[in-house]
């Protein structure tokens, strides 16, 4: 094990998000909603928003950190950082490239952020009409392979097919996410919640994938802000010190047309390993996961490359019960996620683990000290990361 | 008659070139797989270097088409205009032993509501798009 390691040396002190709309519906722009969502991470940990020096994000996100530090009237900019990649393969990466930044004194106070305002710009979804496609796309749209669910779907189908995984078991995690969602005030899907045989009824999206297996696209924004551990406790509410972050993807992940030697793969064959190294944790000691439901299946991959169960084991393993706080043996999701909270990219699981952290969640597991974030399963690079609390320094 | 309707994107060789053999092939009728010259291994999408031995050299290899299902996905719901209406279309990832298994995809000719098998042996058909402006031809596949 290297003494070269993140874990204990940063903290998450300020989580902040705008509303959550349905997507195309924010009444405000999208840079607008960035700044929202900065500044509602500064005053939930009670600090001055000039004190912020840096900003990471991933998935190209269009709020340049240097408009956002003139906008904010910042004395300096110290740090910017974008993680390469599509979806949401860098949420934990942009915490942990924002930590790397803070612990070896870059910058003293980063924030991490996301905003999404789909009315403004293109939905995801959707694809635009007529033109050609080159590259990567030339090979795919053609076919009517354009969407991220039809980019993905072969993927799941090849590790269903192979671990002969039943139905029932994405279900559970739709179901897991609608569950908790209920508790959840300010989840998209609040007040809407969802059975078994409305989940069985609903439309084929692309097979495997039912309307409910497929995450909601969402405009809003996003944010968190990272210190140095020393510092932690100067701020308002429990710290929640980064215990592991990785990312990344195995051995020819990338490999153009749908060529990764390993197919049927969330991606973290290697990256879970890293963190769990560098976390110094086992699956067994963590309380409670967000898993980026880009699609279930994605969801249960991760589940079962970041060791928390066997393939062959994930039919008896996804029952629902198993998966809800406070009581299920592996509480997923637990502020309804990108399925029912709000596609914020993924960046509400990071607060959501924060909360669980704290003891502020809408679903909370008693206890909650060792906290796991995965993003974007089956996409490259993805990344993921372990919050703990103080106890478990 | 294409098997998806007009309207979708048109393919065209990506600007620095490197698929360029591989849409002339189809526009001909052969399906044309990218090898490396040095140790012969196959490599799927086109590439400018061989991942096994770095080796820039390459050559085309005509193959034979012969293929089978490694994966597939039946699309319902219309991300595209010219979708819109049209219903299910299955859409299959295929190995070709022929070319050290790479992988290429297509759609699976035939009934959309078919019975997909994993597993399942296909051949490589041409359909060819003269109309399109610039024309091309995709690969498509068939059960055997």
């Amino acid at each position: 094990m290297s003494d070269r390691s993140l874990r204990g040396k940063v903290a998450v002190v300020g989580v902040g998000e705008t509303t959550y709309w349905r997507h195309g519906k924010s009444p405000h722009p999208e840079f607008k909603l960035a700044l929202m969502a900065i500044l509602a991470a500064a005053e939930d940990a009670g600090l001055d928003p000039r004190r912020i020096d840096g900003f990471a994000s991933y998935s190209n996100d269009r709020n340049d950190p240097s408009r956002l530090a003139a906008a904010l009237g910042l004395p300096a900019l110290r740090f910017s950082n974008m993680n390469w990649g599509g979806g949401g393969g860098g949420g934990s990466a942009a915490v942990g490239n924002a930590a790397a930044a803070v612990a070896c004194g870059m910058a003293d106070c980063v924030v991490v952020f996301r905003a999404l305002a789909q009315g403004q710009f293109q939905r995801f979804g959707a694809a635009p009409p007529g033109g050609t496609a080159s590259g990567e796309p030339a090979f795919n749209a053609p076919y009517g392979v354009m969407s991220p669910a039809q980019r993905y779907a072969m993927r799941a189908m090849r590790f269903l097919h192979e671990n002969k995984i039943a139905p029932s078991a994405q279900r559970a995690i739709a179901l897991a996410s609608y569950h908790h969602a209920q508790a959840n005030p300010r989840a998209v899907m609040h007040g809407r919640p969802l059975t078994a045989e409305a989940y069985d009824e609903s439309r084929w999206i692309v097979e495997p994938w039912r309307l409910f297996d497929c995450c909601q696209e969402n405009d809003g924004a996003a944010a968190l802000i990272i210190v140095p551990a020393e510092q932690a406790k100067d701020f308002r509410h429990k710290p929640a010190y980064l215990l592991g972050s990785a990312q990344g993807s195995e051995h020819r992940n990338g490999a153009r047309v749908h060529n990764a030697p390993l197919y049927a793969t969330s991606s973290f064959t290697t990256v879970a390993p890293q963190l769990y190294g560098m976390a110094q944790v086992e699956p067994s000691d963590v309380d409670v996961v967000q898993s980026y439901e880009n699609f279930t299946g994605g969801v249960l991959m991760s589940l079962v490359e970041h060791g928390f169960f066997k393939a062959e084991e994930a039919n008896d393993f996804l029952e629902p019960e198993n998966l809800m706080a406070p009581k299920g043996r592996l509480p997923l999701n637990t502020s309804g996620g990108n399925l029912a909270e709000c596609y914020m990219h993924g960046l509400e699981l990071q607060i959501e683990a924060v909360r669980q952290v704290r003891g502020q969640s809408t679903s909370q597991v008693k206890d909650a000290d060792v906290s796991m974030v995965i993003s974007g399963p089956m996409v490259t690079p993805v990344s993921s990361m372990i919050l703990g609390s103080e106890a478990t320094l | 008659m294409s098997y998806l309707p007009n309207g979708l994107p048109s393919p065209v060789p990506e600007n620095d070139g490197v698929d360029k053999p591989y849409w002339d092939g189809a526009r001909r009728g052969e399906l044309m797989v990218q090898r490396c010259s040095k140790c012969g291994t196959f490599r799927w999408g086109p590439e400018w270097i061989c991942h096994k031995c770095l080796s820039f050299d390459f050559d085309w290899q005509k193959v034979s088409g012969k293929g089978r299902i490694y994966s597939w996905e039946r699309p319902w719901h219309p991300v595209h205009p010219a979708l819109k209406g049209h219903g299910p279309y299955v859409v299959v990832l295929v190995e070709l032993p022929d070319a050290g298994n790479v992988r290429m995809l297509g759609n699976l000719l035939g009934d959309p509501r078919q019975e997909v098998r994993i597993g399942a042996e296909v051949q490589a058909v041409f359909e060819p798009h003269d109309d399109a402006q610039p024309p091309f031809t995709l690969v498509q596949w068939k059960t055997v």
